[in-house]
């Protein structure tokens, strides 16, 4: 970036992180404290980087193979007999090849699974399509008894693997591949279906999360210059979400723009567009992606799509007209 | 169509005998309890005005047996960790298990009357929230066995000595998430699981044969690294002792073929795709319990 030094303390200029170490590294922990809990993979221990788990706790990484429907049904199974099963899977596979598992063996029986979607989104960049999970919020999301959470950050990826552990039921977690600077303090406690405003404003509102999260922010970096005043309000829980935070903002700013690696049709951006509609209509932008993306790395796809920090700024500043 | 109502409900709680009983006297118990369950299943069926009474009476032998003197649990034990799992694949016999269930005492008899009506714990495939001792909810085919095998997994890590076991219809061997779990029990050597197949070679409109052939079960099975037994599935001696005896081999998980028929032991239903889930009309209901009552 050619302005650092006009924004020294930029989220652009944070050191970045990808989000499955975290994960790894919280895995580990929450096993060595609670002997309930196991990994199940298909094939993936590599790409979920479990080679330290698996060493660490043989017995407790039950790898079934490239086999995604025996994945989900296992873990539903190893929740019976009283164990917490994180599943951890390429999302794309997971959610898709295994939905009517999720639906039926974890959502519908109640069990207590944890689904990790791994290198969600548009990770896989250039592998295209197949491999991308754009899907993946929005058809969990048309699921009952299921919690989504899009980590924003290695921090939050912890802390919604705590939270996961600690509460009995079934949820499912993204876990980013792609590099993110951290956007949350230490500290930071992750509570279901709790926004969190980054950034005051008054003017128009940025609602996003995962690795878009801190594009967003950048780009009320740059309105502010213009003496434009963004809320950012992450919104780490797409299912249930903070109707609540999603309301205040449209009555109390001129717009909301939505932000998320994942499709334009039922995920955050539609997930707050229903409540909008239904108890304060207002002008709503949906970022995301629409179609099944070209050929290119991630970074270069969400660009593409409108969600640079010049490209979510752009998008506020048409709304406000 | 008079609904289902408490005088229809005749069937008594029959509870288990001590599991030191006389081979002879499990085995008779077990085929009074079938019979019992039947005769309640097909009033299920009639009044509720739905079902799925072919694959039900199918079943029934092997339910029977399951719960009336092989699994460890009773309606005292269905909390305890350690019991041992039943897992029904085949959801759609619903209505079998519901009845069974209802004979052992894990579900009150008089809320059978409720089967498939608005707002009724007894859906017309199994909540385990709803009923105590349903482990799975189970429907769409395929997904029992996946389940299953993850339990077996759980005991395994446990040390435990608990057992599970799974009825799988045979059509529902055509879904490929039950051969992805066959390899995967097979790999962890899960020798106290047990699989057993509805095999009454009948599906929704034909023949399993005409429609994507199975066999050779036995050695696809073996092949995928089971153990292998072949029952007659309505022989209550043969199921008691097959099923109460897993496992066979160490380290090998067990395939128990029961041959069966979908309608037993009705005349009229018996091995006939169309009782799939045909409703028995007055006359045949009289007619099935007359045969169920004097044979």
């Amino acid at each position: 970036m050619t302005d650092t030094i006009s924004r020294p303390s930029s989220v652009a200029d944070r050191p970045r992180y990808d989000c499955r170490n975290a994960y790894v590294e919280t895995l580990a922990k929450l096993a060595q404290e609670d002997h309930r809990i196991v990994g199940v993979v298909n094939d993936s221990v590599g790409s979920s980087k479990l080679d330290a788990f698996k060493k660490a706790f043989p017995d407790r990484l039950i790898n079934v193979g490239i086999a995604e429907q025996d994945m989900v049904g296992v873990a539903a199974g190893l929740a019976n007999g009283g164990r917490i099963a994180f599943v951890s899977a390429a999302s794309c596979f997971l959610t898709g090849r295994a939905l009517e598992q999720i639906k039926a063996d974890v959502a519908y029986s109640n069990r207590n699974v944890k689904l990790c979607g791994m290198s969600p989104g548009m990770a896989y960049g250039e592998l295209g399509p197949t491999h991308h999970s754009i899907e993946d919020i929005a058809w969990l999301r048309a699921i009952d008894n299921m919690i989504i959470v899009v980590p924003a950050d290695p921090i939050e990826t912890a802390a919604a693997m705590r939270w996961a552990a600690e509460t009995e039921g079934p949820a499912f977690i993204r876990v980013s591949r792609m590099s993110v600077p951290e956007l949350y303090p230490e500290d930071y406690t992750f509570i279901p279906g709790r926004a969190i405003t980054l950034r005051e404003g008054d003017d128009i509102t940025l609602i996003s999360n995962g690795t878009v999260l801190w594009r967003a922010v950048a780009a009320a970096e740059q309105l502010a210059e213009e003496a434009i005043s963004a809320r950012v309000i992450s919104m780490p829980t797409v299912k249930p979400l903070d109707t609540e935070a999603v309301i205040k903002a449209a009555r109390e700013t001129a717009g909301i723009v939505t932000a998320e690696e994942a499709t334009v049709a039922g995920a955050l951006g539609g997930a707050v567009a229903e409540v909008v509609v239904q108890n304060h209509p207002t002008k709503v932008k949906i970022l995301g992606v629409p179609e099944f993306a070209p050929t290119g790395s991630a970074g270069f796809l969400l660009d593409r799509y409108g969600m640079s920090p010049d490209g979510i700024a752009e998008a506020a500043r048409a709304l406000l007209g | 169509m008079t609904a289902l109502a408490a005088e229809h409900i005749t069937m008594p709680v029959l509870h288990r005998l001590h599991p030191h009983a006389h081979r002879d006297e499990q085995i008779a118990h077990i085929a009074e309890a079938a019979r019992q369950i039947r005769i309640q299943d097909l009033k299920l069926v009639h009044y509720a005005g739905a079902g799925h009474i072919g694959g039900d009476l199918s079943a029934i032998d092997i339910l029977a047996t399951l719960y009336g003197a092989v699994l460890n649990v009773t309606p005292e034990t269905v909390d305890d960790p350690d019991r041992d799992r039943f897992i029904l694949s085949k959801g759609h016999v619903a209505g079998a298990l519901y009845t069974t269930l209802a004979a052992f005492g894990f579900l009150p008899v008089e809320e059978l009357a409720t089967f498939l009506k608005p707002l009724s714990k007894l859906n017309g495939h199994p909540n385990r929230e709803y009923v105590r001792g349903i482990e799975a909810n189970t429907g769409p085919l395929g997904h029992g066995l996946p389940i299953a095998v993850g339990h077996a997994i759980s005991a395994k890590l446990d040390v435990s000595r608990r057992r599970t076991y799974v009825l799988v219809g045979d059509g529902e061997l055509q879904e490929g998430s039950n051969w992805e779990a066959l390899m995967a029990a097979s790999h962890y050597e899960l020798d106290r699981l047990t699989v057993i197949v509805d095999r009454n070679r009948l599906q929704q409109g034909a023949t399993v044969r005409e429609t994507n052939d199975l066999e050779p079960l036995d050695q696809k099975a073996s092949a995928f690294g089971f153990a292998v037994l072949e029952v007659n599935g309505h022989d209550r001696g043969d199921l008691f002792d097959v099923l109460s005896s897993v496992p066979f081999r160490p380290g090998k998980p067990t395939f128990v073929i029961a041959h069966t028929h979908k309608g037993h032991p009705i005349s009229f239903m018996s091995n006939n795709a169309a009782w799939h889930h045909k409703v028995p009309s007055a006359a045949e209901l009289e007619q099935a319990l007359d045969e169920l009552t004097t044979t």
